[in-house]
């Protein structure tokens, strides 16, 4: 170099510098070594991390199946809804903006900063405010405020409300069926998820919609064998009749007598779908089909029919049964009086326990135990609804006498109220019991024989009687129509084999037209406590208030022949 | 070494070009590859910035304003740096002083001197004015400096330094720090205190260590795992690797990184910018910006040996070596081979201060190139 001034320092600055430039070198080695390390060997890795970052794979929501009655009218459908929810460590608001969104989403201020304050930054995500109109979230989302996001949902609507909020069920907050129809058909309502790929930035907001994965498959819709028409009505007159006797709880099945499909299936009391807030425990209950009782008196027809059916009993043949008492072995069966002597029909017609326990007496216990169970007590009924009781019947092997004769006057067995509709299908339908079903049939299903047309045909003209001014149940007859059909008066059971003396379970089943029957209805009013109980006076009326109006509704041509009973309860209306 | 002659001094082949630079004492390849990094420092930014003309511009500006300090500077003679070094490091120390004082008032850290019209860092005067001071004070000592010189000479590197660190502004502490260490191993200190004084540092780490605060330690552990905590503490880094290795070898294209455009990159148009030249450009694009580097720091190492006196070595050297660091502790942080300091990528990142005090820098290393007289020899 030129320009030295002092050598020995030059020689040394320029050693310097040799060394740090090796150090320098060593430094960029290391460097560059390293961005190899990250580009080129690590670089798969690294990569997919990348993509797991920015990539993502979002559901999208199957639309789930609407419920439709059997004339498709809409029954349950889900509409769009939107949830707004926060994320906490991107939220931030003004002490207004604070009171703007507290008071868009009906909350106090200090309540919405307590749960965004202890969910605190550890969460990335926390609801304000689930299922509210897509309105009300765009007006959330318009004010701009960081962190503040809305998603779609959907939301299950029920047009007819309490009606048929028993038989549908409900859904919970994520749409998942829970209770009803909702969650015996979830898989079929529900449909199947679909999914897209998107592109999400570092504060998760989706950037672009990449593709579909899969589309949603949306749920089938379900057709239900309720008309809704007739639900209607069923749910007016059963509440009418349950506020007006102060009852306790009540339920009315009607079934097609010739598909066996049910028609209307109604509980008190009732619940809303559509808002579930206060509802009472056990309002939700589908009584119809959950709740056992004992039918009482409305087993006396299959006492009857079993005993001609065997041949045991002439339709004509006369029961003594004074003194309106008997024995069976240490136990006495009474009747309310002394019927004297009746013919078969007259049993029904006076609902005499006496008459009715000397027929059973008179036949085989195992042959009337099979009897019972093929009419479907003590049986599953495999309608699929969750909960469905499975009834009662007292062990067939050493069915005692007393037993026997309880059987025949339907204690000592529960059934459901569709247990009891279902085993009128048997006297309505000439012999033959159709499954029971609450979807739509497309044709009418194999029915099983479970007596002969006759015995049945003979039975329920006696059931006429009943349905007369000679009988218990005048108070079900409809002007134009036969009417076949038989009361209960049960005492309840208060456990551990006592019964109650006050409390009573009113029940009415029957069927119209008695000629050739088209509706079969079981109603039930437990707990009747405004001082009439009788099966006559409190389920009979409700019966042909739903009837009449039904019959008409469905185009039900009034018997030809209006057999003697009507008349002469016609008569009597006109005296 | 030998030098290109028509790059580096008085020649009788110079082209008329050249003379009209070096009478406006511009050196033509320093300012070649600063003009050269600025191009590209801009094409950068404006990816790592969301496409933003806005940061774009204030960019721009800011830079012209930066590159006319330096050649004001350049415009210099060295004799009036060496004489106002003491003066400046004076004046940067009491500012410091100040910043602190004002910084406990207000609770918390204070970096920033509000002057009204401009607000700047004093630190970043400390950046120019220790390597000055240093080299002032050793360049009047005899070679090698005895331990006393070499004893004052850290006094005046350690008074700015802790009260940087104090600030606290590390990444600025160990800039200082290096500038002031770098002129003195230059002046020729003692290989025997260099191991002394190398010793005691590695015996002072422990001691450094506990008067850091909680946030500096957890960077330093971090950058060993910072898979420890993801979503936290590691969440720079381990953001910052991925984005450098998915860009792999050609990288994904301007404009087209995912981490950095989808915000997943944090600080990614100042600190981590590097991160989004390494995932959109690739390993290429990453050896090219630093062949850049390269380039003018080796054009400073060549302006630092010819520099003719010991001031001019001294100051130059420094200034080139801390430039250097600068690139080496940004870009290291960057690909997780150093733990996270606030260290700016020079000229690149977005951002002030550190532009200005860096181009005066070149200002003075062109202002040593080009006022150099031709000795009889």
């Amino acid at each position: 170099m030129m320009y030295i001034t002092n050598p020995q320092r030059e020689s040394d600055y320029g050693a310097r510098w040799s060394l740090l430039l090796i150090g320098m070198m060593a430094a960029m080695l290391v460097l560059v070594g390293r961005a190899v390390d990250l580009q080129v060997v690590d670089r798969q890795f690294l990569k997919h991390q990348g993509d797991l970052r920015h990539m993502g794979v979002v559901p999208l929501p199957a639309h789930r199946g609407r419920i439709l009655d059997r004339n498709g009218d809409l029954l349950a459908t889900s509409c769009p809804v939107k949830s707004i929810w926060v994320n906490p460590k991107e939220f931030e608001a003004t002490e207004a903006q604070y009171q703007t969104l507290a008071a868009l989403i009906g909350e106090t201020p200090e309540d919405l900063k307590r749960r965004l304050g202890e969910a605190g930054t550890n969460r990335a995500f926390v609801y304000v405010k689930r299922r509210v109109s897509p309105e009300l979230a765009d007006q959330v989302t318009s004010l701009g405020l960081p962190g503040v996001y809305a998603e779609e949902e959907s939301r299950r609507y029920y047009p007819t409300g309490e009606v048929t909020a028993h038989v549908l069920g409900f859904t919970d907050i994520d749409d998942n069926g829970q209770e009803g129809l909702e969650l015996a058909f979830d898989g079929h309502l529900k449909g199947i998820e679909g999914a897209r790929r998107i592109i999400r930035d570092g504060k998760r907001r989706v950037i672009e919609d990449v593709e579909n994965v899969r589309p949603p498959v949306p749920g089938k819709d379900l057709s239900i064998s309720i008309d809704q028409r007739l639900q209607y009505l069923a749910h007016r007159e059963l509440k009418r009749t349950v506020q007006q006797h102060r009852a306790k709880a009540g339920a009315l099945v009607m079934l097609d007598a010739k598909t066996g499909e049910v028609l209307a299936m109604v509980n008190q009391p009732a619940f809303n779908p559509n808002s579930r807030n206060g509802t009472v425990p056990g309002s939700t209950r589908n009584r119809a089909i959950t709740d056992l009782f004992e039918p009482g008196s409305t087993m006396k027809p299959f006492a009857v029919a079993c005993a001609l059916e065997m041949g045991a009993f002439r339709p004509n043949a006369v029961i003594n049964t004074s003194p309106g008492l008997m024995h069976v072995g240490s136990n006495v069966v009474k009747d309310v009086h002394n019927y004297g002597v009746l013919d078969v029909a007259g049993v029904l017609r006076k609902s005499s326990n006496v008459g009715v326990t000397k027929m059973a007496l008179a036949l085989p216990p195992d042959k009337f135990w099979d009897f019972y169970r093929d009419l479907g007590f003590g049986q599953v009924l495999s309608t699929g609804f969750p909960g469905e009781a499975q009834g009662r019947m007292p062990d067939r092997k050493g069915l005692r006498p007393f037993a026997q004769a309880t059987l025949s006057f339907g204690y000592g067995v529960s059934a459901s109220p569709l247990h009891l509709a279902r085993a009128y299908l048997a006297l309505a339908s000439d012999g033959v019991i159709p499954p029971v079903s609450l979807l739509k049939l497309d044709r009418s299903p194999e029915p099983v024989r479970v007596m002969s047309k006759k015995t049945a045909m003979t039975v329920r003209n006696m059931l006429e009687g009943v349905v007369s001014a000679d009988g218990t149940a005048i108070k079900a007859s409809i002007p134009g129509f036969r009417v076949a059909g038989k009361t209960g008066t049960v005492k309840k059971n208060a456990g551990r084999g006592g019964y109650q003396s006050s409390r009573y379970i009113s029940v009415f089943a029957g069927m119209a037209p008695a000629s050739d029957p088209r509706l079969v209805t079981v109603v039930m009013i437990d707990e009747p406590s405004a001082g009439e109980y009788y099966g006559g006076a409190v389920a009979a009326p409700a019966f042909a208030a739903v009837m009449e109006p039904a019959l008409r509704l469905l185009n039900v041509l009034p018997d030809q022949d209006m057999g003697p009973s009507i008349l002469s309860a016609q008569k009597e209306e006109v005296f | 070494m030998r030098y290109d002659p028509g790059l580096a001094g008085f020649s009788a082949g110079e082209t008329r070009f050249e003379r009209i630079m070096k009478r406006i004492h511009i050196d033509i390849p320093l300012f070649a590859g600063l003009v050269t990094l600025s191009g590209v420092a801009l094409v950068i930014l404006y990816s790592a910035s969301a496409q933003s003309f806005d940061v774009l511009l204030r960019q721009g500006i800011r830079l012209l304003l930066a590159m006319a300090v330096m050649l004001a500077i350049a415009q210099i003679h060295p004799r009036h740096f060496r004489f106002y070094s003491p003066l400046l490091w004076g004046v940067g120390v009491l500012l410091l002083a100040a910043v602190l004082v004002m910084g406990e008032i207000g609770k918390g850290a204070q970096r920033w001197l509000d002057l009204g019209v401009v607000r700047f860092q004093p630190s970043e005067i400390l950046k120019l004015a220790v390597p000055m001071t240093v080299a002032w004070y050793l360049s009047e000592c005899p070679v090698p400096p005895a331990f006393r010189h070499v004893a004052v000479a850290g006094v005046f590197i350690a008074i700015p330094v802790g009260l940087i660190a104090k600030q606290p502004d590390l990444g600025t502490a160990i800039l200082v720090g290096a500038a002031g260490a770098v002129a003195v191993f230059l002046a020729g200190i003692r290989w025997l205190y260099l191991l002394v004084l190398g010793g005691a540092g590695a015996g002072l780490l422990p001691v450094v260590w506990h008067f850091l605060h909680d946030y500096q330690r957890d960077r330093v552990l971090m950058f060993l795992n910072p898979e420890a905590d993801a979503l936290g503490r590691g969440y720079h880094i381990i953001q910052s690797k991925i984005a450098i290795g998915s860009g792999g070898f050609y990288g994904k294209g301007w404009l087209q990184g995912s981490q950095a455009q989808l915000e997943f990159l944090p600080e990614k148009s100042t600190d981590f910018i590097f991160a989004v030249v390494a995932e959109e450009f690739g390993l290429l694009g990453c050896l090219g910006l630093l062949a850049i580097y390269l380039f003018i720091i080796g054009r400073c190492i060549h302006i630092s040996l010819q520099a003719q006196d010991a001031y001019t070595r001294l100051l130059s050297g420094a200034l080139t070596l801390t430039f250097f660091v600068y690139v080496f502790v940004n870009t290291g942080m960057v690909v997780g081979i150093l733990p996270v300091v606030g260290v700016p990528l020079p000229l690149v990142s977005y951002g002030g201060t550190s532009m200005v005090t860096l181009l005066a820098g070149f200002g003075i290393l062109m202002s040593v190139q080009t006022h150099r007289k031709l000795l009889p020899g």
